[in-house]
């Protein structure tokens, strides 16, 4: 079988966030680039599955050349070869529209994209590649088991989880709970080294407008100081909470 | 052309976020000058939503839509959403919902943001204000098709009466065999989930084990608060990961967040920035999450967590 994972170049958890060019554009100087988390957890599934189902993990990612870095990362980890659209990318809506070009390509039984990228928090690449390609989709997927033909997940539904099952192809949202934090592969050097040897294919975008656009930037304002009340004063806090926060 | 909100259900009742998509709906529907239309699958108590400005309520009863399924519900309403030349179709941010929303958009053929945090900056053109960067940043959108499909953050606008006379329609239609089968449905009953709460009590490695979780159940149940807690905590297998909140977990936007024993990860803020008042617990005067609370207590979780629920106990009674 043939797995697609689709990968977002995001910066570092921990980065702070700034803006450049009067606000309208993110302030990439001195961030970090990782791979989207939610997508390395889909990632580190499709890469067990090589094992399990004789699977080809391909890795694609919509992007200028600098996200290069975060494909070679995951070839590292194991996946066979990479595909980078060569966009700026816009919006979800036409990010999923590059990926959905290489999915009528290319016959992928399983497609796993994060539920949402960690920057623009969109939620909506793989619902949309899902329903342009007329697959089923799984969102929020916190478990996955493909035997033959038939696929069965698990969704993280607000306060438990629902089981369902479908045939292949699939296209699934991922998330932590598809493998765990403890299971993400730090890529060793003999994967580093093989990584360099694999296929990293450059493909031209197809023309498509995006459907949002996002004009400027804002950081939240600054947040007023922090009231600190004795702890042998309890009574005090339930009185600023009540009368002064009024939130109980 | 129309507004047009899904207000889901649950258990045949309004979800809360139903009266506030609507409360939102209408305040929208005034600004463009269209009537604002309410769709609603399976509810019991439908006519509630009228007291939240809803001009026409579209009702679907059908026994086979008895559990949600992304198929045959996005069906539905975009189904209805043509058939009433909507202009804006407005979601909950309900895991059931941010299902529904990317799929609908295609379906429509329209633009689609989500985090949606208050009105429209301006209306012509459309440009709304979104989180991103995991609440670390906002965006400002423009939505230049024709039809756009907007998807709300919980607690960001509120619930607002406005009582009104409100028509009522019924719709039917047929359903498709669903190739995505539910097999079970495991869900925590009589608790509230994190997405629905007013009140969130968390808590962080500072508790020292899975074993004193009923200091903080103890204090949820007096606020009538969901339970949460941090990465590590999750990581570790003390707690769920369906409680585990932050940029890797869930987001929260409750009104009152109370963090216990957590020291407030650069991660962890991002996901419970959005959170209306933030009151900290921690023995460590330094912990980070202080620079980032309303209200601070220092001090032993052990000693002022009880007490806590105590005075709570009794201010409520």
């Amino acid at each position: 079988m043939k797995i697609l994972v689709c990968i977002s170049h995001v910066p570092d958890t921990t980065s702070k966030i700034n803006f450049t060019d009067n606000n309208k554009s993110f302030d990439s100087s001195g961030i970090q680039y990782i791979i989207n988390p939610n997508d390395e957890f889909g990632l580190t599934k499709a890469v067990w599955m090589k094992e399990t189902h004789k699977a080809e993990v391909v890795v694609a990612s919509v992007g200028e050349v600098s996200c290069e870095s975060t494909l070679r990362k995951c070839l590292a980890i194991g996946a066979d070869r990479a595909i980078r659209v060569n966009m700026n990318p816009l919006d979800g809506f036409s990010v999923a529209k590059q990926l959905v070009e290489i999915c009528e390509k290319e016959k992928f039984s399983l497609i796993i994209a994060g539920r949402e990228s960690i920057d623009y928090n969109g939620g909506m690449v793989p619902g949309i590649i899902a329903e342009l390609m007329n697959y089923n989709y799984v969102a929020n997927c916190i478990s996955l088991e493909i035997d033959q033909n038939k696929a069965t997940a698990a969704r993280e539904i607000d306060g438990g989880k629902e089981i369902v099952s479908s045939d292949l192809p699939l296209v699934i949202g991922s998330q932590k709970g598809l493998v765990e934090e403890k299971d993400l592969i730090i890529p060793n050097m003999r994967g580093i080294m093989q990584a360099r040897q694999k296929s990293l294919e450059v493909l031209e975008p197809i023309k498509v407008d995006p459907k949002t656009l996002s004009n400027k930037y804002e950081k939240p304002s600054p947040k007023g100081e922090v009231k600190m009340i004795d702890s042998k004063e309890i009574d005090k806090l339930i009185d600023l909470l009540h009368n002064e926060a009024k939130v109980i | 052309m129309s507004v047009i909100i899904y207000s889901e259900s649950e258990n045949g009742k309004f979800k809360k976020s139903a009266f506030e998509l609507a409360s939102y709906g209408r305040a929208l529907a005034d600004k463009l000058n269209l009537s604002l239309i309410a769709i609603s699958i399976n509810n019991n108590e439908a006519d509630s939503i009228s007291s939240f400005g809803v001009d026409k309520l579209i009702e679907v009863n059908d026994k086979e839509l008895e559990k949600f399924q992304v198929n045959n519900y996005s069906k539905i309403i975009s189904e209805i959403a043509s058939k009433k030349d909507v202009k804006i179709l407005l979601l909950s941010s309900s895991a059931d919902s941010k299902y529904l929303a990317p799929i609908l958009s295609v379906k429509l053929s329209s633009g689609y943001v989500s985090n949606v945090i208050e009105l429209p900056e301006s209306t012509n053109p459309l440009v709304v204000k979104r989180s991103c960067f995991t609440n670390k940043a906002f965006s400002y959108v423009n939505l230049p098709e024709k039809i756009n499909l907007i998807s709300l953050s919980n607690n960001s606008y509120g619930a607002i009466e406005n009582p009104r006379k409100m028509e009522k329609e019924n719709y039917s239609c047929s359903l498709e065999k669903n190739s995505l089968k539910i097999e079970k449905t495991e869900k925590i009953t009589g608790k509230v989930t994190i997405a629905d709460a007013d009140v969130v009590v968390s808590g962080g490695r500072g508790l020292k084990g899975p074993e004193n979780w009923s200091l903080v159940e103890n204090l949820a149940d007096v606020l009538g608060a969901a339970t949460a807690c941090s990465k590590p905590v999750s990581d570790m297998g003390w707690r769920p990961h369906s409680e585990h909140v932050g940029q890797t977990g869930k987001p929260v936007a409750s009104n009152l967040y109370i963090a216990i024993g957590i020291s407030g990860a650069i991660q962890h803020l991002a996901g419970i920035n959005s959170s209306k008042v933030k009151v900290v617990i921690n023995n460590d005067p330094e912990a980070p999450f202080f620079k980032a609370a309303d209200y601070g207590v220092v001090g032993d979780a052990f000693e002022v967590v009880p007490k806590l629920t105590e005075k709570l106990k009794e201010f409520k009674s």
